[in-house]
């Protein structure tokens, strides 16, 4: 029994601490959410040569070979510091990739995004806010010049920032995930962004685009509840480390910042949050890390523990984004102060992949059903 | 990260679930005298005492071995290993760890037979959270320590034969240096000059008590450890507080009747457990208790790669202390008045059990270390903020 990471993993972690503290502080990440492009391509070449881009691909495509307890080192120490690039997407888009394509388009695809030339997302729901599987509703036209498929994908992750794009649909009352080219011609990106610039997001819109037989992909139920899992995990562990983020900076600021003859630390109005925030982030790093674990473990867990770490995540999260800011005090308040970075991707985290709410409820039913 | 047990682990596990379904009878099914019986077979098994070493009778069970035990026992309901709670929890570390070999031979055997209880002497009426603040008072006479003043809060005293107390033998009255000059004591109840006052609690329970010491005189023999180390004595033995296995196992359960009263109450019209507040509710309980297994399972590993822990105990002792307060409390809102009635009365629920529940949490909430002082814990050891 061990519920901790190897030497390799602990390996890993100094390894991204090291490259995010050396290539991303803070102000790097202002100047990298500000282009156009919402990442930094020399970087992320760096990270294809570094293997973190592959990690979780088959050594038979060109990867690591790792899986996702090894991803979720990575992912919580860009969540620490908040690093913008479709790394989170990627991943995603290849976890989803390796579940439902076929050889010859794991053998097309992979080994590119392991190389660091292809980069991809999941555009599966069609209404923001609810990810249900009866909110995946595109249907495709079946017309006698082939399928087509016409409509919209809202708040796509790095829409405009990837090669690739898995876009759910339903035809004859089955659910399909088909690949689609960035530059196909009937595909239009466009950049809606949210307040939390970190998080590249932005609209598909899909105008009578053919959809070929060999990039589409049937997927029952469980397989899509599959992929919907694992990014509500992956989102969780970024969490962890965003919400560390926090509680250090705010911790350092309550050992500095004197009111009233003492370091504000001191009372404890200020100290129990502190200590409630670490409460909370330990609760929800173990859930999450326990998520991970299932993906490729104990997949029949998958279901309970990826809604156990999100839902304790999301809510504990946006209060701690919230409380943050508030004890920092006005200067908290500042576009110039970091710790507002924080409040806004504590809500972007809550809002994607589901929130606490949605997965409360699907725990609850589990439990009910068993 | 893996969750599998070594062979020899598997193995011991194959034991225990044997022994069980051996040896334990459903709860219904258990004779008058079965709890003796048990007793002297979870003995013989050397299970009392299981991760004591075997050189003073204990088990010398390894870590994994000993959360294999209590995973297996609270999974099937089991009776504890012995009645001499306190003996077994940190009595007995303590004596075994600052013992004379004279008070190992005289004490440990009798706590590994639960000959009899033990009981905790360190609250006093004016002295709680501030432990170290204590003023009970001890003099040297000859070859005696004579002992005036009282504790009070000590759980089991009504019971107990022997208490485990922290008196002061220097630095009277001062607050610095308030952590020295506190002595340990072993003290024999029935010695002459003590009274023991049960006090009821709210739940009409008599456990604990008030007890006056007027000049008791305790021969220097019984002192554990150092004149002056008391501190020391008390922060490793409480440092053998158990993980959290048995209370998750116990949280889980409660868990369950919970969600039946839910599917078998009515609110508004409709299933209580068909509100949308009640199901997420539950399911919040659910994510606590789940994060309270997984930290303990994290700690633990933590303690078998040998990496001493922090405060990080303090984690799952607020989960604890928040979910024994709410899930009784939510019960008895969701049952309504019939909720209020406790056992015996006309339209009791169960045998009163979540009216009973909703009263008795201060002895996990307030007995093991108030959760305000849990947070100071936290925010001044782990988060280096100052102290207050
Ligand atoms: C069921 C039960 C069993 C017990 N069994 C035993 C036993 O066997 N032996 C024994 O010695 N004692 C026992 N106790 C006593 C227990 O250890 C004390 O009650 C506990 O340490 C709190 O002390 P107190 O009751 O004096 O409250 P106080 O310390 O006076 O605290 C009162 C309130 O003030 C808060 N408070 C105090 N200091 C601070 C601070 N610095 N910052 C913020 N808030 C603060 C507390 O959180 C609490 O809410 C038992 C108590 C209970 C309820």
């Amino acid at each position: 029994m061990n519920f901790g990471f190897t030497q390799e993993q602990e390996l890993l972690r100094v390894q991204v601490r090291r490259f995010l503290d050396d290539n991303c502080t803070l102000a790097e990440v202002r100047r990298i959410m500000e282009t156009s492009q919402g990442y930094d391509q020399v970087q992320w070449r760096r990270m294809a040569d570094l293997g973190w881009l592959g990690l979780i691909i088959d050594t038979e495509f060109d990867g690591v070979g790792l899986n996702w307890v090894d991803l979720v080192v990575i992912l919580e120490e860009m969540g620490r510091s908040l690093y913008p690039a479709p790394y989170l997407s990627t991943m995603l888009f290849c976890s989803a990739l390796n579940d439902v394509a076929d050889g010859p388009t794991k053998k097309a695809i992979l080994p590119g995004i392991a190389r660091g030339e292809i980069k991809g997302s999941l555009a599966l729901f069609d209404q923001p806010g609810d990810p249900h599987i009866d909110n995946i509703s595109l249907e495709a036209d079946d017309t006698s010049d082939g399928l087509f498929l016409q409509g919209s994908k809202p708040f796509v992750h790095d829409c405009g920032s990837v090669n690739y794009y898995l876009v759910a649909y339903r035809q004859a009352g089955s659910l399909y995930l088909v690949l689609l080219d960035a530059d196909d011609e009937g595909l239009k990106q466009s950049h809606s962004p949210t307040m939390d610039l970190t998080k590249r997001t932005g609209s598909l819109s899909l105008d009578n685009i053919e959809i070929s037989n060999a990039a589409r992909f049937a997927v029952d139920e469980k397989q899509l509840q599959r992929l919907f899992d694992v990014g509500a995990v992956g989102i969780a562990a970024e969490m962890i480390g965003a919400a560390e983020s926090v509680l250090a900076m705010t911790t350092k600021y309550a050992q500095d910042r004197t009111q009233f003859g003492h370091a504000i630390g001191k009372y404890q109005g200020v100290k129990h949050r502190l200590a409630e925030m670490y409460v909370d982030i330990e609760s929800f790093k173990s859930l999450v890390y326990y998520a991970a674990w299932t993906i490729t473990e104990s997949q029949e867990e998958l279901a309970r523990s990826a809604s156990l770490a999100k839902a304790y995540a999301s809510d504990a999260f946006a209060t701690i984004g919230i409380d943050g800011v508030q004890l920092h005090g006005a200067i908290g308040f500042t576009q110039e102060y970091d710790i507002q970075l924080f409040l806004k991707r504590s809500k972007w985290s809550r809002a994607n992949y589901g929130n606490a709410d949605f997965h409360y409820e699907k725990i609850i039913k589990q439990r009910l059903s068993q | 990260m893996d969750f599998e047990y070594t062979p020899s682990e598997e193995n011991f596990r194959q034991e225990v679930r044997q022994f069980l379904d051996e040896n334990l009878p459903a709860a219904g099914n258990r004779s008058a005298d079965f709890m003796d019986t048990w007793l002297n077979k979870v003995r013989d098994k050397r299970w009392v005492g299981f991760s004591w070493p075997t050189s003073v009778g204990g088990g010398g069970g390894s870590i994994m071995e000993q959360v294999i035990l209590k995973e297996e026992m609270s999974a099937r309901k089991a009776p504890p290993l012995g009645t001499c709670m306190m003996g077994l929890a940190w009595v007995g570390p303590g004596i075994i760890q600052y013992g004379t070999e004279q008070q190992k031979q005289r004490f440990i055997p009798d706590i590994l037979d639960s000959k009899y209880h033990w009981c905790t002497g360190y609250s006093e009426p004016n002295v709680g959270s501030d432990l170290a603040a204590l003023q009970c008072k001890a003099s040297r006479d000859g070859d005696d320590y004579v002992i005036n003043g009282t504790k009070i809060w000590t759980s089991l005293a009504p019971f107990a034969s022997w208490i485990f107390m922290l008196v002061r033998t220097e630095n009277f009255g001062k607050t610095e240096n308030k952590h020295d000059g506190i002595t340990a004591l072993l003290v024999d109840l029935s010695t002459q000059g003590i009274e023991i006052k049960p006090i009821e609690n709210m739940a009409g329970q008599k456990v604990f008590a008030q007890i006056f010491f007027d000049n008791v005189r305790v021969p220097m023999e019984n002192r554990l450890g150092d004149e002056g180390n008391g501190w020391a004595v008390t922060i490793s033995s409480l440092a053998n507080e158990r993980s959290s296995i048995g209370e998750v196992t116990g949280l889980y359960t409660k868990l369950e009747k919970l969600t039946d009263l839910l599917s078998n109450s009515r609110w508004n019209g409709q299933a209580a457990i068909d509100s949308k507040k009640n199901r997420r509710t539950l399911a919040r309980f659910e994510a606590k208790i789940e994060a309270m297994r997984l930290n303990g399972l994290r700690y633990l590993t933590q303690q078998i790669k040998g990496e001493p822990l922090s405060s990080e105990t303090s984690v799952n002792k607020l989960h604890r202390a928040e979910l024994e307060v709410e899930m009784g409390d939510f019960a008895v809102e969701t049952l309504g008045q019939a909720g209020l009635q406790l056992r015996g009365q006309e339209a009791v629920v169960g045998t009163g059990y979540w009216a009973a529940d909703s009263l008795n949490w201060p002895t996990v909430v307030i007995g093991g270390g108030t959760p305000n002082i849990q947070k100071n814990i936290i925010a001044e050891r782990i988060l280096n903020l100052p102290k207050d």
